[in-house]
């Protein structure tokens, strides 16, 4: 019988359920989040709880056995959020106990290869929201800006913006996914914001055309800029589309 | 501020400043300092890209469009009847801090016509980088120009708040220059090259000894060849770039397909399509010296004084030696794989790891990403299907034409278009 592992959908959740699945010895496991777990008739269900401890002992072992780099790996390919993503790296941890070197370096191996291709993705998207966030200045003192990336990448670009904005308020917020990361000008705290709270009109503004009129002007200097420089006789929409898709476009003012 | 008089300002200086196309924000190692602004020790980050298909990453202005000079392949030059402009010193400033806050830049990228002397445009280029760097605690890239002319001491001075610093060869042939730019002079270029590299090495070695050295340009060098304006051929471009890539160590030299300006009859006439292929052509060539251990000689000589418009540079090279192919992607040297069209190099890199495991077969190779549509003319693998027809180079080519096309290829390519 199919063993199903149910967890929370966090990060230590993911953990806990691979230490159950070897715990329990699990013939073929599926790790699925509760958000998506559709109960099935054939299969037997686990409900992982989830637990620091064991959390740690998993990580532990992936960093004694690949190092960092395969808990990089790990992690990056959790925030892709795919469907079978969990099974992906469940199947990764395992090829890590039984041949460590082969699960960093085998690029021939589907597995390490899945997980390669994930990871890749992830910081795609984690370099084109370095690239494409854009702040507003709200209220002289916070820079405000709001995303919908594909995939969770704001643990990972935080310490980009913090070591950048060291002397700036700054927010980030993922309308997707309901969280954002926000920095007191000392350290990144992650906040989810009340919709009723101030904050949350704050970033409401942003996405609205009542801007204050400094960063208005602000706006229009960078459109005009973006213009100027462009050279009319190279003109090439093919390239351009390639490297800036279309579904970024909403981030950028100089694009809408 | 006068927003209205900025824009008007920006508009026409950032207009000026756009046929420099060096736009590379990475190399850097500055970090932020006692929480002040900005970073650039990490890779660089395009922020947009025109619709020309070209990255946005720096504010790339001059400080002014004014100019003594007249040379004929330059918007800017004395005798072209433009509007004229220039910004203050807290302009610039403001300006880069402002967009630099909002993250719409790495950092900024100043050049300048030469107004007065070049002692005196050099002097307001590092004013601005330095009140940057120390009123307002910059971090973020400064690409400063090194104008030709300047005295040692400000190139000396100039690299202690740059990152990187450039001088624009522009035309890669003192016959061309003489022709196009005759107030100019080829030893003028190389002066403030020359000292900027010395003050590199000079501060490299200091480093070794006190460790609180501070840096020096840490982005290096580099500069820019305009294509296409004196009919140089592409032998006597790469050549060019070999000489500052060796003799300077230049982190980068930039190929510019010239952009008709003028009426000039020394020059194409007005209308005249930009060489974007040729262009392209080159940075390949220019990728192949560089990265993929390839030598200037092989790829152009006396008998190929020109690249090959139809195919990449590499593949053009594999077609003339197609003696020293198939090879074997199990058993191969890395150099030589390096040079199979169709693999790249993190394809090198993901061939050389994976092999140790197990033998590799096209299904492998297909998954890492290599393109076999080109690689298969070339290698074998563990599988018996193989290439197996003796082809001969016109016939491979034409087979791999078949199957492609540049991204280039519609809009600029030089053959004419029936129906446009």
């Amino acid at each position: 019988m199919i063993a199903t592992y149910v967890y929370d959908g966090s990060w230590l959740g993911l953990l806990t359920s691979v230490f159950d699945t070897f715990s329990h010895k699990a013939q073929q496991p599926r790790i699925v989040k509760a958000r998506i777990y559709e109960p099935s008739f054939f299969a037997e269900s686990h409900e992982v709880i989830t637990c620091l401890d064991k959390a740690t002992r998993v990580l532990t072992k992936i960093q004694k056995l690949g190092s960092n780099k395969a808990r990089g790996l790990v992690y990056r390919a959790f925030l892709s959020e795919q469907d079978g993503v969990e099974e992906e790296i469940l199947r990764y941890i395992q090829l890590l106990l039984k041949n460590p070197a082969a699960a960093t370096n085998d690029y021939g191996h589907p597995v390490t290869l899945a997980i390669h291709q994930a990871v890749k993705k992830v910081g795609r998207e984690k370099h084109r929201m370095e690239a494409f966030i854009r702040f507003h200045l709200l209220d002289e003192q916070l820079y405000a800006a709001t995303i919908e990336p594909d995939f969770n990448v704001l643990p990972i670009i935080a310490p980009h913006f913090e070591s950048r904005y060291a002397d700036q308020q700054w927010l980030i917020y993922d309308i997707k996914r309901k969280y954002g990361i926000y920095y007191d000008l000392n350290t990144v705290v992650e906040i989810t914001l009340d919709p009723t709270a101030k904050p949350t009109a704050l970033v409401n503004s942003t996405t609205s055309n009542n801007l204050p009129e400094t960063e208005n002007n602000y706006r229009d200097l960078w459109n005009e800029y973006f213009k100027k420089t462009n050279i009319e006789s190279r003109k090439n929409m093919k390239l351009h589309v390639q490297h800036v898709p279309k579904r970024y476009w909403k981030y950028l003012s100089e694009k809408v | 501020m006068n927003y209205e008089r900025i824009r008007e300002k920006l508009g026409i200086l950032a207009d000026a400043a756009k046929y420099d196309v060096s736009c590379s924000s990475s190399g850097s190692k500055r970090t932020n300092k006692d929480k002040g602004l900005g970073d650039s020790s990490g890779m660089g980050i395009c922020h947009t890209y025109t619709e020309d298909g070209r990255c946005v990453s720096l504010l790339k202005i001059l400080l002014t469009n004014h100019c003594i000079f007249d040379c004929a392949y330059c918007v800017t030059r004395k005798s072209n009847d433009i509007q004229r402009a220039a910004f203050t010193v807290q302009e610039v400033v403001d300006l880069t801090i402002n967009f630099y806050r909002r993250n719409y830049i790495e950092g900024l990228f100043l050049s300048s016509g030469i107004f007065k002397s070049p002692d005196a445009t050099m002097e307001r280029l590092i004013a601005v980088a330095k009140k940057l760097r120390t009123e307002e605690r910059f971090n973020g890239y400064i690409h400063l120009k090194s104008i030709p002319g300047a005295s040692d001491e400000l190139m000396r001075e100039a690299g202690l708040y740059a990152d990187r610093l450039s001088v624009n060869i522009e035309i890669p042939t003192k016959a061309g220059l003489k022709l196009l730019a005759p107030d100019k002079d080829h030893k003028d270029f190389i002066k403030p090259m020359k000292a900027v590299q010395k003050s590199i090495q000079i501060y490299q070695s200091e480093k070794k000894v006190l460790r609180s050295t501070p840096v020096y340009a840490p982005a290096g060098q580099s500069t820019q060849m305009i294509v296409g304006a004196t009919g140089e051929s592409d032998r006597d471009i790469m050549y060019s770039a070999h000489f500052f890539y060796e003799k300077f160590q230049m982190k980068r030299v930039y190929y510019s397909g010239y952009i008709p300006v003028s009426n000039d009859s020394r020059l194409p006439a007005l209308g005249t399509q930009v060489p974007v292929m040729r262009e392209n052509r080159l940075y390949q060539t220019d990728w192949l010296l560089r990265f993929y251990g390839f030598n200037i000689q092989e790829i152009l000589n006396d008998e190929h004084q020109n690249l090959d418009m139809d195919v990449d540079p590499k593949l053009s090279w594999a077609l003339r030696n197609l003696d020293q192919f198939p090879i074997d992607i199990n058993f191969a040297d890395k150099h030589m794989i390096a040079r199979v069209p169709g693999i790249g190099m993190k394809s090198v890199h993901k061939i050389i790891n994976a092999r140790r495991y197990r033998k590799l077969g096209w299904e492998h190779l297909k998954a890492l990403g290599i393109a076999s549509n080109r690689a298969k003319y070339f290698i074998t693998c563990d599988s018996r299907h193989f290439e197996s027809r003796d082809l001969t180079a016109a016939q491979i080519k034409q087979h791999i034409m078949i199957q492609s096309s540049s991204k280039y290829a519609g809009q600029f390519s030089p053959q004419l278009r029936l129906f446009s």
